[in-house]
């Protein structure tokens, strides 16, 4: 099936997340949609299987518009999305999960969907016990179990997002049999990826999206650096960074393991001094939210040794973290840092962690206002959290922080704030960072791991490659890494 | 300037009278439709709720036994307004009502005391009672991963497996073994009550007491910010460096304390024994009450009013019209569906 999309335009707000994007996909090939977090590649996919609804723009299937108000119309009109998290049933057997989305009134089918399961199972090489529970299945086999799903469905397009994140060597190679043979039959495959080694090994083309817009198209053969180019647009001047007179050391990780249930990452090794600043940069997902967590104490490492300050704090629950001073700053502000509902004053009072039993409004909302104009928060004492932006939230997250803190743990300390707020907050770390607070952070700009680091740590493929020199590094070297090059 | 002044107040009044009209609406509303009930079964209606109004204000007996009914409804929502606070749903609260009476009627048993010492050991028995079957039920939830509704309800039925057995099996009368109760406790175990009346100062006061408590240890308490923290995002909260689970087990068991005291008030001063049916469906009616409150602690001993005279008013009415009690039941129920229902609307409109 031939796919056209046209002019399509999405907002959210403000954020422009597709801005005018023409793509066409020719019938039967492999077409690789690229481009760093944030760039726009999950929304156009959203867009085209269903989930969401554009605001402009027109979706030709083999040259007729099509709309779809939902997911199981574009896969009624052939178009197919695996998710990265795969959606499927995990308490359900692999035949129910089969079994489910088709349109076929009220009775199972259960002899036809076995029979269905068999034929594309025999296709395809793959070994699934039917009767399994999807939740003993690896990410792998659950994939192969969604392929075979909206195949059954008459998907035509398919669009695989990430598929070889968290899926093993063998799985990967199968995976590329797979989609090679779909191609070869008519179906046309829409891979999403960062990895440079994955597209330059399985698409016949590509387009590479930034900020919310196609920057390129490139057709086989493409090297890397035209690819990391097009991503992560031009090279930046290495600048002069300051050197950083090393302080006492801090943080000291010894061979720590962290994981979830779909990723692992092994062997890291890391000392981190007073007043070091250290990026960690990588595809989200790519472990460094993991490994922040393991650093404040709110998960447990697998395996491995880790010291603050010089005391021993492997397996030690989190308030003692806090108590050494380490905090960790969540990207999820309104989820998992503030509390919605309750408004600043409140706030302030609960982050002072006194012992006091009564509280004394009076005092407490004097202390917020205080609090308040220092950080120049855009907000009254009254106000509830929710009701601030993006930026003042950030702000009021910051102004919660202790004086003196020995770690500060970071996850997207600037995503989504504008100019002005994202000064902001790195004038208050290099700010802590001078009084000798060591900073850790991970973000998807490069620009700013490059800005502002000292060392960086890359995540990519459940590998963390050695701490870089920050000003040894290029952005084309990064990007590189990033995407599984020279891991 | 006088505008400028003007426009909040009005804006104000305005407000206030949206949120008269919001809890009102569905009040009349029920009250249409319970209407409707009743000449749909071919019953007068006016009749009826006379009969209610008599069955719960005709007489100083009648008036009494809404007092019994208001107290441990009093006690039950002001527990529930800690679990609430904390984003707990206490389903448990019956349970632990149940195993309050039994602490209490265990007290009452077991030592011979003078009145002044013997009352307040049953009540803090009943707190005991009440608190432990609560935190058994944080304590699932907490390190077990199961969640209080599914918990709660199964130490529901437990206790009243307990109370029942106890009741016909080592707590029988002499002679029978019947499911009419244990033998009365010995006088010095009663709670005082006003002359004529199954209701004395003791509850009352006590209730009350707890209430204003309540009302200003989650208002005005470091501890109240904390519960209402996690109750809003637990996650946010841990972060914060709150000890969630503590403050769990804390919530848990303080709404076990108030379960408690409503149980031992029950057996002591209404029953002066323990019944199978000790609990009388308070706890859960005490859900509705704080719901119909909006979580609001100044409201919620006219509520536990309101629905005390329809729950004592309703038995009048097969005697008298042979309509049957349950009505009490449908009309209560249908007024905290429809404001709830109201909420959400109001909400979605918003």
């Amino acid at each position: 099936m031939r796919l056209e999309l046209k002019h399509i335009h999405k907002h959210f707000g403000a954020v422009h997340a597709n801005d005018d994007i023409s793509i066409t996909i020719e019938s039967g090939t492999i077409h690789g949609l690229l481009g760093e977090n944030g760039a726009g590649k999950s929304t156009l996919m959203k867009i085209l299987s269903g989930f969401i609804h554009r605001d402009a723009g027109e979706i030709l299937l083999d040259g007729r518009a099509v709309t779809f108000g939902n997911p199981a119309e574009a896969i009624r009109a052939g178009v197919g999305m695996l998710h990265q998290d795969p959606l499927d049933f995990p308490p359900l057997t692999v035949l129910d999960n089969f079994l489910l989305g088709r349109a076929e009134g009220f009775r199972q089918n259960r002899a036809g969907a076995l029979a269905d399961l068999k034929r594309f199972s025999q296709q395809f090489g793959f070994d699934l016990d039917p009767d399994a529970r999807v939740s003993a299945l690896t990410v792998g086999e659950r994939q192969q179990l969604e392929i075979m799903r909206l195949l059954s469905l008459g998907a035509k397009i398919l669009i695989f997002d990430e598929p070889t994140t968290g899926i093993s060597l063998p799985q990967k190679i199968k995976l590329f049999e797979t989609l090679r043979r779909l191609a070869k039959q008519g179906v046309t495959i829409i891979f999403v990826t960062h990895k440079l080694q994955d597209a330059e090994d399985l698409c016949i083309k590509v387009s590479v999206l930034r900020l919310g817009k196609v920057t390129g198209e490139a057709a086989c053969p493409f090297t890397a650096d035209q690819l990391v180019r097009l991503m992560f647009g031009q090279s930046l001047e290495v600048r002069a960074h300051q050197a950083v007179a090393a302080g006492e050391p801090v943080l000291d990780l010894r061979d720590v393991c962290v994981a979830d249930y779909r990723l692992r990452v092994p062997n890291i090794n890391l000392q981190v001094c007073a007043g070091e600043v250290i990026g960690l940069a990588g595809m989200e997902g790519s472990g460094q939210r993991l490994f922040l967590r393991a650093c404040a104490g709110l998960d447990q490492p697998i395996a491995g040794e880790m010291w603050i300050g010089g005391a021993a704090m492997t397996r030690q629950p989190y308030r003692r973290f806090l108590a050494c001073g380490v905090v960790y700053l969540p990207a999820g502000r309104l989820e998992e840092g503030l509390v919605p509902g309750l408004n600043l004053t409140e706030h302030f009072v609960l982050a002072r962690r006194s012992k006091e039993f009564f509280v004394n409004w009076t005092a407490a909302q004097n202390h917020a206002q205080a609090k308040i104009k220092e950080h120049h928060i855009r907000g009254a004492a009254t106000s509830r959290v929710q009701a601030l932006s993006g930026g003042n939230q950030q702000r009021a997250l910051l102004a919660l922080l202790p004086a003196d803190l020995r770690l500060l743990l970071l996850e997207h300390p600037t995503r989504g704030l504008d100019i002005e707020s994202t000064m902001y907050v790195w004038s208050q770390l290099l700010e802590r960072r001078k009084r000798g607070t060591a900073i850790v952070f991970a973000s998807a700009d490069l620009d700013e791991i490059l800005e502002y680091s000292d060392r960086i740590l890359v995540f990519s493929g459940g590998r963390v490659a050695c701490a870089l020199s920050a000003n040894q590094t290029s952005v084309q070297q990064l990007g590189e890494l990033i995407g599984g090059k020279g891991l | 300037m006088s505008e400028t002044t003007q426009r909040p107040r009005l804006s104000m009044r305005i407000g206030f009278l949206a949120e008269f009209a919001w809890t009102l609406g569905p009040v009349l509303l029920a009250l249409c439709l319970t209407t409707l009930a009743l000449v749909a079964i071919g019953a007068n209606p006016l009749k009826a709720y006379a009969a209610m109004w008599n069955g719960a204000f005709g007489s100083a007996e009648k008036f009494s036994s809404v007092v019994d009914a208001w107290v441990p409804l009093v006690f039950c929502s002001i527990g529930l307004l800690i679990t609430f606070t904390a984003g707990l749903w206490n389903i448990g609260i019956e349970g632990q009502m149940v195993m309050g009476a039994i602490f209490a009627t265990w007290v009452a048993r077991t030592f011979d005391l003078p009145a002044a010492m013997m009352i307040p050991l049953l009540l803090v028995g009943g707190a005991i009672g009440g608190a432990g079957w609560a935190l058994l039920a944080g304590a699932f939830k907490v390190y077990g991963r199961v969640h209080e509704i599914f918990g709660g309800l199964g130490l529901n039925f437990i206790a009243m497996g307990v109370a029942l057995y106890l009741i016909i099996g080592p707590w029988k009368r002499a002679g029978i073994a019947s499911t009419s109760g244990t033998d009365l406790f010995r006088q010095s175990a009663w709670l005082p009550n006003f002359p004529g009346m199954t209701v004395g100062w003791i509850e009352i006061v006590l209730a009350i007491l707890a209430l204003g408590l309540v009302y200003f240890a989650l208002r005005g308490t470091l501890w109240g910010l904390k519960l209402k923290a996690i109750g809003k995002n637990i996650r946010s909260a841990f972060w914060l460096g709150i000890p969630t689970n503590r403050y769990m087990l804390g919530a848990f068991a303080l709404c076990g304390v108030c379960a408690g005291l409503a149980g031992a008030e029950q057996a002591s001063g209404v029953w002066a024994r323990l019944i199978p049916s000790i609990s009388g469906g308070y706890g859960y009616l005490s859900i509705l009450v704080v719901l119909l409150s909006g979580f609001r602690a100044p409201l919620v001993p006219f509520v536990a009013f309101l629905f005390a005279a329809v729950t004592k008013g309703s038995i009048a009415l097969p005697l008298d019209l042979q309509i049957d009690s349950a009505l009490g039941g449908v009309l209560q129920g249908v007024v905290v569906l429809l404001f709830v229902l109201s909420q959400g609307v109001r909400s979605r409109i918003r």
